[in-house]
């Protein structure tokens, strides 16, 4: 890659600064070069979170109808599967999946309400509530 | 309380690392190493197609060694001792940073890269091969030099504790490590020519079909037979995740090769062998295929792929790669053996 043809197409990084390439002179000389991002990543950036944010509304119409917890919602939120929460919440894969239920969700006592709240940053009442909107918050 | 630490932006964490806590080290001496030069040094090369190890659900492609082989192998290389550690407990680990703080130390950790509020969020996913140093303490904040931002960054202490015991695969459990004891100067001459050696070697001697160049050659037969296989969104996620190996923040652009070419001409010159340098261009120009490939998997991607984007075309332009690739390493063994 040559020094001028570094991409500067504004993206992922935002205003958090820039990422640095390796790119030669006109000479062939290798240097560091500041680009702020390229187009082609871009695109790869915003299909992973498309299938991340269809999961949370899929999550969310779950919680609404009545089919799912909100933990379900929370952990699509975090990108997150009954593996990793689990390992998170040192819960069994078992127990996870039955607090996923709307049922077994409302019996939760004080203390697994707690592990959920304080992984998922959120207050224990924010947590029983029918999570607002969806909505790209996840960025 | 702040160590005087001289925080240097890189590509790639690792090795940015590697550079940086190698560079303090040796801070009175003034020898420097840069960080293309930790790459070679540490055989960070690599190329993989692992589709049986899944990344969010998806096949993994790797296009450098496993993470810590390249820090391991280059302090190992140069004769700098390294004390490593690993814990259980989160309390404990968070009190064994502070120890090695207060004792003046800067402590290099391994973490998960989703918990860091410092990252831009877009970049927010769980993966666990991060690496930073940490080089102070202010109240509950943590001053941290992440080698992939521009600056210094602070961190609070429950997310730096959530982020060095992150879950799910390699788990950095708490990892930490500082450098102990180091030798007068930097030997560089033998730790480059095995670092070249060993690199090569798992490149172009690889018995394994799908690591090394023939690896590359592997996927690009898969990668044809994929829009058989599987439907038009699925192959678009398989393009979009091998898109995200090979470029995402930490390569330098073209899946490490542009990082590697560089190294080689570093190397050249400690060396004094100009074969390198050639070998260098050859990189250069593979690097270059893997952003055209890049280009073309994306435009496959977002629905606009042209007749010279198709699978063939694509898997044309890897196996390009994987020629180049093979010749260039093939040469590299024979210069540095």
């Amino acid at each position: 890659m040559k020094k001028q043809d570094v991409p500067q197409d504004p993206g992922i990084i935002e205003d958090y600064g820039y990422e640095l390439c390796y790119a030669v002179d006109n000479k062939g000389a290798y240097d560091l070069v500041p680009s702020i991002g390229w187009e082609p990543k871009n695109i790869a950036n915003d299909q992973a979170w498309e299938v991340i944010d269809k999961d949370v509304a899929q999550a969310l119409e779950g919680v609404r109808n009545g089919t799912l917890s909100p933990v379900a919602y929370y952990m699509a939120k975090h990108q997150m599967d009954l593996g990793l929460l689990s390992q998170y919440t040192g819960f069994y894969q078992w127990q996870v999946k039955r607090h996923l239920k709307p049922k077994v969700f409302e019996k939760l006592k004080e203390k697994a309400l707690m592990t959920y709240a304080s992984l998922f940053e959120v207050s224990i009442t924010a947590l029983k509530s029918i999570p607002e909107s969806t909505g790209p918050t996840t960025r | 309380m702040k160590l005087d630490f001289v925080h240097k932006q890189s590509a790639h964490c690792e090795c940015g690392v590697t550079s940086n806590l190698i560079n303090h080290e040796f801070k009175k001496s003034g020898q420097t190493i840069s960080e293309a030069l930790t790459f070679g040094m540490g055989s960070g090369i690599f190329f993989g197609y692992l589709p049986f190890i899944r990344i969010n659900k998806l096949p993994l492609t790797t296009f450098r060694c496993p993470v810590g082989k390249i820090f391991k192998q280059v302090t190992s290389g140069l004769g700098i001792s390294v004390k490593w550690e690993k814990f259980r407990s989160m309390d404990k680990a968070m009190a064994a940073l502070d120890r090695e703080l207060e004792m003046g130390h800067a402590v290099g950790c391994r973490t998960g890269g989703y918990w860091l509020p410092y990252f831009p969020p877009s970049l927010r996913f769980h993966f666990n091969m991060h690496n930073l140093v940490v080089v102070g303490k202010e109240g509950d904040n943590y001053l941290i030099s992440d080698p992939v931002f521009p600056d210094m960054v602070e961190c609070p202490a429950k997310d730096l504790a959530i982020a060095r015991f992150a879950k799910g695969a390699l788990a950095p459990k708490g990892s930490m490590y500082r450098i102990t004891k180091a030798p007068e100067t930097l030997a560089l001459e033998p730790a480059i020519r095995y670092g070249i050696k060993s690199a090569a070697n798992a490149m172009v001697k690889n018995p394994v079909p799908f690591l090394g160049t023939r690896g590359i050659g592997f996927l690009a037969n898969r990668l044809e037979r994929w829009p058989r296989k599987f439907d038009t969104h699925t192959t678009h996620l398989l393009l979009g995740q091998h898109i995200r190996m090979q470029e995402e923040i930490g390569t330098g652009g073209g899946g490490f090769r542009f990082m590697y070419s560089a190294f080689l001409q570093e190397a050249a010159a400690i060396l004094g062998e100009q074969r390198l340098v050639s070998v260098s261009t050859q990189l250069t120009e593979s690097g270059d295929t893997w952003r055209r490939f890049a280009v073309k998997a994306a435009r496959n991607c977002k629905g606009r792929a042209t007749e010279n984007d198709s699978f063939e075309a694509m898997g044309d332009t890897l196996r390009t790669c994987s020629r180049i690739e093979t010749e260039a390493f093939k040469e590299l063994l024979d210069i540095v053996s």
